[in-house]
Formats: structure tokens, sequence, C-alpha cells
């Protein structure tokens, strides 16, 4: 079982700790010739690929590198813009890296604040009064659990597809907090968590997991 | 107190090594501040901000769900004096309206070693557990007062302390638990 990330959204909805756990970083690096044969969407924050996808490289990816110089943003690592480089024919056949995109901090803090709204909503839209918010959201490419303490603390995990129930890697992750964080006294409460013990062990926890499943969980 | 696995029992000190370092700490305290007073309001904020953190380990720990009348949370309190402390408080002295109760301590572990002397009748020793209890009870929504009624250190038969319900505090209930 693949677990893709986890995160702890605090009481008031700010996102106070996330780890990637296990995310594959696809990169692939191609020869192009003029003129290029795929569509790129040109962004003053990075480059992606907007339309005709080749092989693995696929609508989506952003550019990472031209000929090894790193892309930053819509420029290059030496100063020069990266459309002006790939609209230039003197300059093929050029070798572009792309990768799957990845997601700043920033972009993570934003999603978190999302989900809080959402989770609320759903608990209003319920039919039946006194319900959870969302407790599993499904897509076809991943499973999201959510376990909400009765402080209002929210438990996330990210997880491949077809998983059953997270309750117990919820729970566990609840009793690390508990033990990490909260008698960490140095740790103020409803800020970011940054207790290298709390990561080693959650860590060490994920791991156990996808080694062996729940049924060695209790170490 | 704390525990190096995940396990509910594995890791337990001595009941002496904790009524000392609390000793320590009120004498400290008391030889920083001077008035008693200011003794016993740190002592209490002291408490609320342990119980504040300590309530995620309770819950943790006994995966309780959530309390919704009075003689619940009562019986909660008393689970937690076990795990924690290791001594079993009885509930009593019921209000009629079931909103104020008593826990009764026969014996309390952190009175273990202590008299008090005469200058300091006004010294409420361990009222750092009326502050754990209100700060524990408002991370779960429960806004209480907590006061010593009696107490073995001032010459009573048996030390109690006495908790009274205030209100819920509706706005702070996380959504989807409502």
């Amino acid at each position: 079982m693949i677990i893709y990330g986890v995160y702890i959204v605090s009481k008031s909805g700010g996102l106070i700790f996330n780890l990637d756990n296990n995310v594959p970083r696809i990169e692939h690096e191609k020869s192009f010739t003029y003129p290029l044969d795929i569509v790129l969407d040109y962004d003053s924050k990075k480059v992606t690929v907007a339309f005709n996808k080749k092989e693995s490289i696929n609508v989506g990816h952003v550019l990472v590198s031209v000929n090894g110089i790193l892309v930053n943003g819509a420029t290059l690592a030496d100063g020069r813009n990266v459309k002006t480089v790939l609209e230039a024919e003197e300059n093929y056949p050029v070798n572009l890296k792309f990768a799957r995109p990845k997601m700043t901090t920033n972009e993570k803090i934003f999603l978190a604040s999302m989900f809080y709204p959402l989770f609320a909503i759903a608990s209003q839209l319920s039919p039946e009064p006194k319900s959870s918010g969302i407790e599993l959201l499904e897509s076809d490419t991943f499973t999201l659990h959510c376990f909400q303490t009765l402080t209002g603390v929210k438990f996330i995990v990210v997880s491949e597809v077809g998983l059953g129930s997270m309750d117990m890697l919820l729970r566990k992750i609840y009793e690390l907090y508990a033990d990490y964080v909260l008698k960490n006294p140095f740790y103020s409460l409803e800020m970011p968590i940054r207790c290298e013990l709390f990561d080693s062990k959650l860590q060490t926890l994920l791991e156990i997991i996808e080694k062996t499943g729940f049924n060695n969980l209790d170490k | 107190m704390s525990r190096q696995t995940s396990r509910f029992d594995a890791k337990k000190v001595n009941a002496e090594f904790l009524t000392l370092t609390y000793g320590a700490l009120v004498t400290q305290m008391l030889r920083d501040f001077e008035n008693v007073e200011d003794v016993n309001k740190q002592l209490e904020r002291i408490g609320y901000n342990m119980g504040m953190r300590l309530i995620e380990d309770f819950l943790a720990r006994t995966q309780a769900p959530r309390c919704l009348e009075m003689r619940e949370t009562a019986d909660r309190i008393q689970q937690a004096f076990r795990i924690y402390l290791n001594v079993q408080p009885s509930i009593s002295n019921w209000s009629p309206a079931l909103d104020e109760f008593s826990l009764i301590f026969d014996s309390n572990p952190l009175t273990e070693f202590v008299e008090l002397p005469q200058d300091l009748t006004n010294l409420r020793y361990s009222s750092i557990f009326s502050g754990c209890i209100r700060g524990a009870l408002e991370m779960v929504q429960l806004e209480v007062q907590c006061w010593f009624a009696q107490d073995q250190l001032k010459g009573d038969n048996v030390t109690e302390l006495r908790v009274k319900f205030i209100r819920r505090l509706e706005d702070a209930i996380p959504a989807g638990e409502d």
C-alpha cells in the first residue's frame, strides 16, 4: 500500500504539518528538432505542456530544464527567456526535460485551507442532523482519508486508491501527535509543527505500514 | 507519565518522583512570587496549559467519544485521574440540576509528604488540578469552573474538588461535530 502524504490541519484551518511520502518524481528528457511539436503554455511562473502529448511527456507536465540549464519560472538560469530560446531556430536541436508539477508549500497551505470549508459544507449538506464532515474522498488516482479529533484538529492521509479503512493509521498518527508534538515544551499550540522526533516516528510508522500493512502496527 | 512507545502501559514512573518535583515547583514559586495569591494563580495557569495538551493524549489513548451530559464528563475525568495519577477519586454531591459535582480524593498523590506551614493557609497547593480540568474541558468545548471545597492539607478528612458546568462553547465546536 502506498501513502502519498500526510497533512495536519489545525483547529482554525491552517496547515500545521505536511509530509510528502513516496511520490516518485517522474522526469523525462528528450531531444527536440525545429519546429517544436508540442504546444507549450508560457506562464510567468512556469512553462507547461498545453497540448500534443508525446510519449511519456503528458499534458500538464512542467519544463524543468533546457539543455541541462535549469528553468526558473519563465526564464533560464542564465537569464535568457525560455520563450525566446525555444522560438529561435538556431537553438535546435534542443534537449528539454519535463517533470510532473510539484506543489509548492504555498499551494499546499492554500489547499489545506480550502479543505476546511469543504469539510464544514459537507457536514451541513447532510440530510440527517449531526453529520460528520468528509471522512473519505475518492478519486481515480488517490483516496483522501480525514479524521477530525474532538478538539478540532484534522489528520489527513492521501493514499493510493482502493485501500480500506485508514482509521488505524490516523489514530496512530494522532497518538504520535499527542506524544511528540504536544509534550514538547517548545511547541506552541496551533503553530506549524517542527519537531524532528515526530518526523522520524511518523516516517517509521509509514514505513512499517507500507511494508507489512496494519498487522504489525503495535510495535 | 509519558510513553516511550504507543502501548498504553509502557512507561511508568514512581509516584514519589512526581510528588517531589511538584513540591520543588511550588516552593520555587513561593520563593519567586512571595505573594501566595499569585502562586495560586500561576499554578492554576500552569495546570490550564497542561490540560490543553493533555486532553489530546487522553483522547488518543482512550478513543473516548464526545460527552453529551455531565455524568459522562465526570466519568471521563475520573478515568483520566486513574490513567495519569493512578488514583481513583469518587464522584458525589451532584447538584439537583446535574450541572455540578465533586471529586473526592481519599489521598492526593501531590500532597503525599506535604504539611502546610501556618503562614501559607491561603495556598491552594494542588490548584494545578483545577487548572488542568478547566483547560482540558475547554479544548472539548465545555466551559467549567473548578475549585477546592475541602482539602486534607487544611485539616479536612478528604480532598474535595468541585466542578461546575458553565456552558458549552458553541462557536468553538468544530464543524462536523456540532
